[in-house]
């Protein structure tokens, strides 16, 4: 067996491909991260929780409707998104004219309220949620052994991020996107719905989480902390793009999925902090990302 | 901006129990005994014992009954952070709290081990499984109640090693729980003839996804892979294992430290097959179902387990240890009540009889438990086939080898 750096090389490509599994969910949440920072300025911290909302939504369309996961992975993100709407509408409008640090401080206890009620309502160990029967099963790669619903994770994450990549940078809703964070008076005199259109962007990234939510729930089980342990990450991976950078997020999102995975094997008591690492030392020498406009 | 999320929980505890904590000092009689429930509210250890820690303390109250004092119940959440525990530690026993019970989470537990041996105040713990609070951390004002790391160990670790399970591989939480865990089944598995593979260290509290260490776990070509883990990072385990096929490969999972929940959360179909250890089971016998009934008002459509038990349980004797000696006397010396409940045999529904040893460590029988088949299951938590039972007096590690200071050699 070949060895690489002292691990049997098998190993290591299962390990790369995990990691660009994790990538893969780092990527989606950041990607709305990086929608709902470009174009509202709010740094939503409430994201992990909107994240498990989604997974929380399946579980119960399932439980309560017997809805099954297709139907979920579409209507689930439907549910949190209006919730994202309402959120909106309620309170995010508010805070646009105020600092960057009122919008963070508002969805961060948003966030933990919201947790806060899920645990009550349905406790902390979790709640089972089973792979759609057309994804169960695995494929023998070879070097590991590849489930079949993980596949598929990876590459809804990737139709998903590249949809939303076209539709802001190549379409026309795009361009009155892009318009309206650089000059919102202008684009409004324009006879655009600004206000309307930054709530429904604001619902479209909310909804971004709720489908990570859906495709995480029958990996990790169920639980209303689910999202809190991914947030932090992610929030870092957005940083390492560059706030605000749809593409930059995208692809950190995958690198920084790889990077965690290799760590795992190289130095696993690490691996929690090597995100943060590289988030430090891209700081210092880019302070805008690596793919953020300085 | 460095805002993180637990930071800022944990900067508001103290913000929040200021003003609780005069009002208690001032309300403060004599003739009040206070019980402090301090564990995990929020994080992956809230099911074990939480709220339902909670009831159950509060069940003893009722059932012990007025004799002569009143008692109190305060609570707080440590969520899984040494310095929060100590801290509310530190000012529950400086402001009246008579007695810290429950407290999981090892690293948490020691903590307040510390601050209990300074206080001289008595401390009961039934949530930390690290075996060194009745071994080299062991104080004369602590007692462990429940389940250690050496008996999960013994138990199914050395089932395992039995049933020809002799090469191990483990995926074990990064603090002094996982690594106490792991020492002692290592010893249990290297008596019977086995031999450890290799083991990860993954860190706690911010996993959630397992793969990349099962993974590299079936590598090492195992027959069994041991998770010195608990709560919800051993659901994702087995869940997870399950993805990735393990089971199937014939890969045998040994799940050290798992609780009820932990079953009900998994569900049967990926859970059918484990082995498992608990103390307490609530369909094990007429007093447990006895016990579990009188529960049911409290914990609804939830089963208790060991470990919330526990309180239940630690409670009654200590109030009985309070009735026998008087308020003024347990209040004034930990050491003295602790002496006086170590003098005491216990006796319960939920464990039986029982008693505590002089390094503070209670005894009760451990039983392993098989996780049965949808199929058998004819309820919902008619969950465990019970396979063994090891005796109160050989289910925990013998008095002298354990290196506490207390015992006289």
């Amino acid at each position: 067996m070949d060895d690489i750096f002292g691990i049997p090389a098998p190993l290591l490509f299962g390990q790369l491909l995990l990691g660009l599994i994790n990538g893969a969910f780092y990527a989606m949440l950041s990607l709305g991260l990086a929608v709902i920072f470009g174009l509202l300025n709010i740094v939503n911290m409430a994201h992990g929780a909107q994240f498990m909302m989604g997974a929380f939504a399946a579980w119960m369309l399932l439980a309560w409707g017997g809805i099954g996961y297709w139907w979920a992975l579409l209507l689930a993100p439907i549910i949190v998104g209006i919730t994202g709407v309402i959120l909106e509408k309620l309170f995010i409008s508010r805070l646009y004219k105020l600092d960057h640090l009122y919008g963070l401080l508002l969805t961060f206890g948003l966030a933990l309220i919201i947790e806060g009620v899920f645990r009550n309502e349905f406790g902390s160990s979790g709640l089972p949620y089973r792979i759609p029967p057309e994804l169960s099963g695995a494929w023998d790669l070879g070097f590991m052994f590849m489930p079949v619903y993980r596949g598929w994770v990876v590459v809804a994450a990737l139709i998903l991020c590249l949809t939303t990549w076209l539709v802001i940078e190549k379409t026309r809703l795009g361009a009155y996107l892009r318009a309206a964070t650089e000059n919102a008076a202008l684009v409004q005199a324009f006879g655009v719905n600004v206000p309307r259109m930054v709530t429904l962007t604001y619902g479209a990234g909310v909804a971004l989480a709720a489908v990570g939510g859906v495709l995480a729930a029958p990996i990790y089980s169920v639980n209303p902390q689910m999202g809190s342990n991914l947030i932090i990450v992610v929030f870092a991976v957005v940083v390492i793009g560059g706030m605000g950078s749809i593409l930059g997020s995208i692809l950190t999102g995958f690198a920084l999925g790889i990077v965690e995975g290799l760590t795992k094997v190289f130095w696993p008591e690490a691996s929690a902090t090597v995100i943060f690492v590289i988030m430090a030392i891209v700081l210092l020498a880019r302070p805008a990302g690596l793919f953020g406009r300085a | 901006m460095t805002l993180t999320r637990r930071g800022f929980v944990a900067a508001s505890v103290g913000t929040t129990l200021m003003p609780a904590l005069p009002r208690l000092a001032r309300a403060q009689a004599a003739n009040t005994i206070r019980i402090g429930v301090l564990n995990d509210q929020s994080g992956s250890y809230r099911d074990i014992s939480g709220p339902y820690g909670i009831q159950c303390t509060h069940q003893a109250v009722q059932e012990f009954g007025n004799k002569g004092f009143n008692v109190e119940v305060v609570t707080a959440d440590h969520q899984n952070k040494p310095d929060v525990g100590a801290n509310i530690a530190r000012q529950w026993y400086d402001q009246g709290v008579d007695l810290i019970i429950d407290v999981p989470t090892s690293s948490v537990g020691l903590a307040v081990n510390n601050v209990a041996r300074e206080k001289n105040k008595p401390y009961i713990n039934t949530g930390s499984a690290t075996s060194d609070l009745t071994g080299a951390q062991c104080t004369p004002v602590t007692i462990a109640w429940m389940y250690d790391t050496y008996m999960l160990a013994k138990s199914t670790g050395g089932a395992m090693v039995k049933a020809g399970g002799d090469s191990w591989y483990f995926i074990t939480a990064d603090y002094a729980f996982g690594h106490a865990l792991e020492r002692d089944t290592t010893g249990f598995i290297k008596a019977a003839g086995g031999k450890v593979l290799g083991s990860v260290k993954y860190p706690f509290p911010a996993t959630s996804d397992f793969s990349s260490f099962l993974l590299q776990a079936k590598s090492s070509r195992a027959k069994v892979i041991g998770l010195a883990n608990a709560g919800a990072d051993t659901v994702n385990s087995i869940k997870q294992a399950a993805e990735f096929g393990l089971m199937k490969g014939g890969v045998k999972l040994a799940a050290l430290l798992m609780f009820i929940p932990d079953v009900h959360a998994l569900g049967l179909e990926t859970a059918q097959g484990l082995v498992l250890t608990e103390s307490f089971y609530w369909d094990l016998n007429d007093r447990t179902r006895a016990v579990t009934e009188r529960l049911k008002p409290r914990l609804k459509d939830v089963k208790p387990n060991m470990a919330s038990i526990a309180n239940y349980s630690c409670t009654l004797h200590y109030l009985k240890a309070v009735a026998d000696m008087g308020v003024a006397a347990a209040k004034g010396s930990g050491v003295d009540v602790v002496n006086r409940m170590k003098a005491m045999p216990t006796d319960d529904d939920a464990f039986g009889p029982g008693k505590i040893r002089e390094d503070g460590r209670k005894l009760c029988p451990s039983y392993l438990f098989e996780v049965k088949t949808p199929a058998e299951s004819k309820a919902p938590w008619d969950y465990y086939k019970l396979l063994q039972t090891t005796p109160a007096e050989e289910a925990f590690r013998p008095l002298n080898e354990g290196g506490c200071n207390l015992v006289k050699s």
